[in-house]
């Protein structure tokens, strides 16, 4: 998959003479979106033993094929290691990467790609095995890390040791499946990744409860879907689609009364769900394009819930990611 | 005939300056040249531009920018802060690290398990048999993982770790020996050593020369042995034992002090090791029975011992057809090394085109510097091997 991949890149890269890149009308002519995901995380991107995918960044994608092409479920889902991710963006394996991928400045400015906002607010931290009976991530001197290759987290964990002057061992595994394997043979004393991921790897581990998170944050993470630099229609169409499910919670349509509210509710909600205005043909798209998005996904509320929080093994809380007006940072600008 | 063929040419009109075959070869090789480096020229062109116009930064500038990430295993001082170009070293060095081991561990391997595949004691031979087949056949990765998440993953724990005389622990995190630490005055022993390798050889170099002579044998082995391990020895003991020895302890975590083998290593190599000597193995025994069986009863005839049979008779005229597979399976060896990511070895590709390249994000040159490093890597033991082939190939008097 990885040589594919590559190949891919290089392959675009030498032959391809057209640069104006048109992902709707690809993704309208091929009547699927290609879309990238994890390798497997628990919440976020998952696929279940129908092979069905399930989560919140896969939410994301379903939420963008409601709006293009009217049917959540004409998304064809392609497995990324954290190393492949942006090479099959970049070379058009993908029209889509939603795969828990931190909004960095250099990935944004260096890689030919665009984030599109962000979908969940995560730090870094660190999981460890109760038996050591630590409280605090300062206490760590001297002890070994796992960690997953090509993550932001690499970095983050470097920075805390170097800041706090301490040391440390990392055992780099490619893959999240592998990082949890090492932990639990007990390769490295704690495990170092997205807070979130910690909670979805910890309910994979043998004995849950044998772990703790740890309750330090070493890093900002905010984790977005990303698209390819140089076509501002498909950007928009993301960026817009996410803002959706953040305002369809904001303005209290759910996916049960969206079809009332098209017609019955407020003008916020009206225009929202394109009962009014032309929000939907501004963006290339159909007029009931959010409407469709809460429908059939639901709003952020209702995809967080299900997937990450209560009402999932998670048991994750909103926290940052609950409304401005709710104690949150989640804030969509304004659908006018 | 002579006189036909110089009367005709004469006879014919000097072929034109473009129809002479010398010239001919001259024109096509330019055309092919040429238009292959326009191939390239235009690979390396539209590369560049489609990069830039999609926005992708391009260039090695990113070598000497800092890291920012650290790496389990380093033979070279590295540390976050030190830059992306270095990172490339350190991985090129674990690349070469474990290579070079598993290429002394899979060459023995190797030569015992082929040699036992011929032996006449029925069991020794079967279980060699059984070795081959086995391992020649199930994939590398598949190895890899069994070694490391079924074998040593198994491993207890640090504060669990079995100990041999209270110096030697090992545990899930590895192999942690005693370290020698060489005080002042040290260096005379090492001089000591290079003096002893030096005179082993040129000692070896006189006794050949005396048996090609006289026929007397020495025994240079034991004689050499003695002179590599005895005179440091001795050095060691009269410069007054210049050295101390550091013996891991538990610390916190885990063990400070001493020296540790990391798991990862182990496993890559077992398995790089066991697997390519399944192949080797092959190579010999197609060797020693390319030998025609009349060589060795000869020899038997003239009276020597068996040992001396096969180290002087078997083995010359064995190697000649065991060196050029075994080049190839040196090669495949170095290249198997780069699957050292699925377990978390950091070799070049791990670190490499691993973590750095996805900080970094400039694929086509990352991945155009690690595939030119291993054909290098694999060109320059190719010139090796090739030149050792020359060297032990018949020679004709």
């Amino acid at each position: 998959m990885k040589k594919s991949v590559l190949f891919g890149l290089v392959t675009a890269a030498i032959f391809s003479t057209n640069v104006q890149a048109d992902t709707l009308e690809d993704v309208k002519k091929a009547g699927m979106l290609k879309c990238g995901v994890s390798t497997g995380l628990a919440g976020f991107s998952q696929k279940d033993e129908k092979g069905n995918w399930s989560g919140l960044d896969v939410d994301v994608c379903r939420g963008v094929a409601a709006a293009v092409l009217g049917d959540a479920s004409k998304v064809s889902y392609k497995p990324l290691t954290a190393k492949e991710r942006f090479t099959a963006l970049q070379s058009g394996e993908i029209d889509i990467l939603s795969r828990n991928t931190t909004w960095t400045a250099t990935r944004d400015t260096s890689l030919g790609l665009n984030f599109a906002g962000v979908v969940y607010y995560d730090g870094a931290g660190f999981m460890v095995n109760k038996k050591l009976g630590i409280d605090s991530a300062l206490k760590l001197d001297g002890a070994a890390a796992c960690i997953q290759a090509g993550t932001s987290t690499e970095l983050a964990i470097a920075d805390y040791f170097r800041e706090n002057n301490m040391k440390y061992k990392v055992v780099t595994f490619e893959t999240s499946d592998q990082t949890r394997s090492g932990f639990e043979s007990g390769r490295c004393d704690f495990l170092v990744s997205d807070q979130s991921q910690l909670y979805s790897l910890r309910i994979g581990l043998k004995d849950p409860e044998g772990a703790v998170v740890l309750p330090e944050v070493i890093s900002k993470e905010p984790l977005g879907p990303v698209v390819r630099q140089g076509d501002d229609k498909w950007f928009n169409i993301v960026k817009w689609s996410l803002n959706a499910m953040i305002e369809g919670e904001f303005q209290g349509v759910t996916s049960a009364n969206a079809d009332e509210m098209a017609k019955s509710g407020k003008p916020g909600q009206k225009r929202l769900l394109g009962s009014e205005g032309d929000l939907g043909e501004k963006l290339g798209l159909s007029a009931d394009w959010a409407h469709q998005i809460i429908k059939q996904v639901g709003n952020y509320s209702e995809s967080f819930e299900r997937n990450v929080g209560m009402g999932s093994a998670l048991k994750i809380s909103r926290g940052l990611n609950a409304q401005w007006n709710k104690g949150g940072i989640l804030y969509s600008p304004a659908m006018r | 005939m002579q006189t036909n063929k110089s009367k005709n040419s004469s006879a014919t009109p000097k072929a034109a300056f473009y129809n002479r075959a010398e010239v001919r070869s001259v024109i096509f090789q330019v055309i092919v040249f040429l238009g292959l480096a326009y191939f390239f020229y235009t690979i390396y062109n539209n590369t560049m531009t489609n990069m830039e116009a999609r926005g992708i930064r391009t260039g090695f500038g990113f070598m000497s920018q800092p890291a920012g990430f650290d790496i389990l295993l380093s033979l070279i001082p590295f540390e976050a802060t030190d830059s992306y170009g270095r990172t490339f070293f350190v991985g090129l060095l674990n690349t070469l690290l474990v290579s070079a081991i598993s290429i002394v561990f899979a060459t023995l391997l190797g030569f015992l398990v082929g040699v036992s595949r011929l032996s006449s004691n029925w069991l020794v031979a079967k279980v060699a048999t059984v070795f081959v087949e086995t391992f020649r056949n199930i994939p590398l990765l598949l190895q890899i993982f069994f070694w490391y998440f079924a074998v040593l993953a198994t491993l207890p724990g640090v504060r669990d770790s079995i100990s041999v005389a209270d110096s030697i622990f090992v545990n899930v995190r590895g192999l942690s020996v005693p370290k020698i630490v060489w005080s002042d005055g040290a260096s005379i022993v090492f001089y000591a050593l290079l003096a002893a390798i030096a005179g082993a050889f040129f000692l070896s170099r006189w006794a050949r020369k005396r048996q090609e002579n006289t026929g007397q044998p020495f025994p240079t082995l034991w004689a050499t042995l003695g002179l590599i391990i005895g005179l440091p020895l001795l050095t060691f003991l009269i410069a007054g034992s210049p050295a101390s020895v550091e013996v891991p302890k538990l610390e916190g975590f885990g063990f400070k002090g001493g020296m540790t083998l990391i798991p990862e290593l182990v496993a890559l190599t077992v398995a790089l090791s066991v697997y390519t000597a399944a192949f080797i193995a092959e190579a010999v025994r197609a060797g020693v029975q390319s030998v025609s069986h009349g060589q060795v009863e000869a020899a038997a005839a003239l009276g020597l011992p068996h040992a001396k049979v096969l180290r002087f008779v078997t083995i010359p005229q064995a190697l000649r057809v065991i060196v050029p597979p075994l080049n190839s399976q040196y090669q495949n060896l170095i290249k198997n090394s780069s699957l050292a990511m699925a377990i978390g070895y950091p070799d070049l590709v791990a670190v490499f085109m691993g973590s750095t390249l996805n900080q970094v994000g400039q694929a086509v040159e990352i991945v155009f510097m690690t595939m030119m490093v291993y054909l290098l890597i694999n060109l320059t033991l190719s010139m090796f091997m090739n030149w050792y082939n020359a060297r032990i190939k018949l020679v004709e008097r």
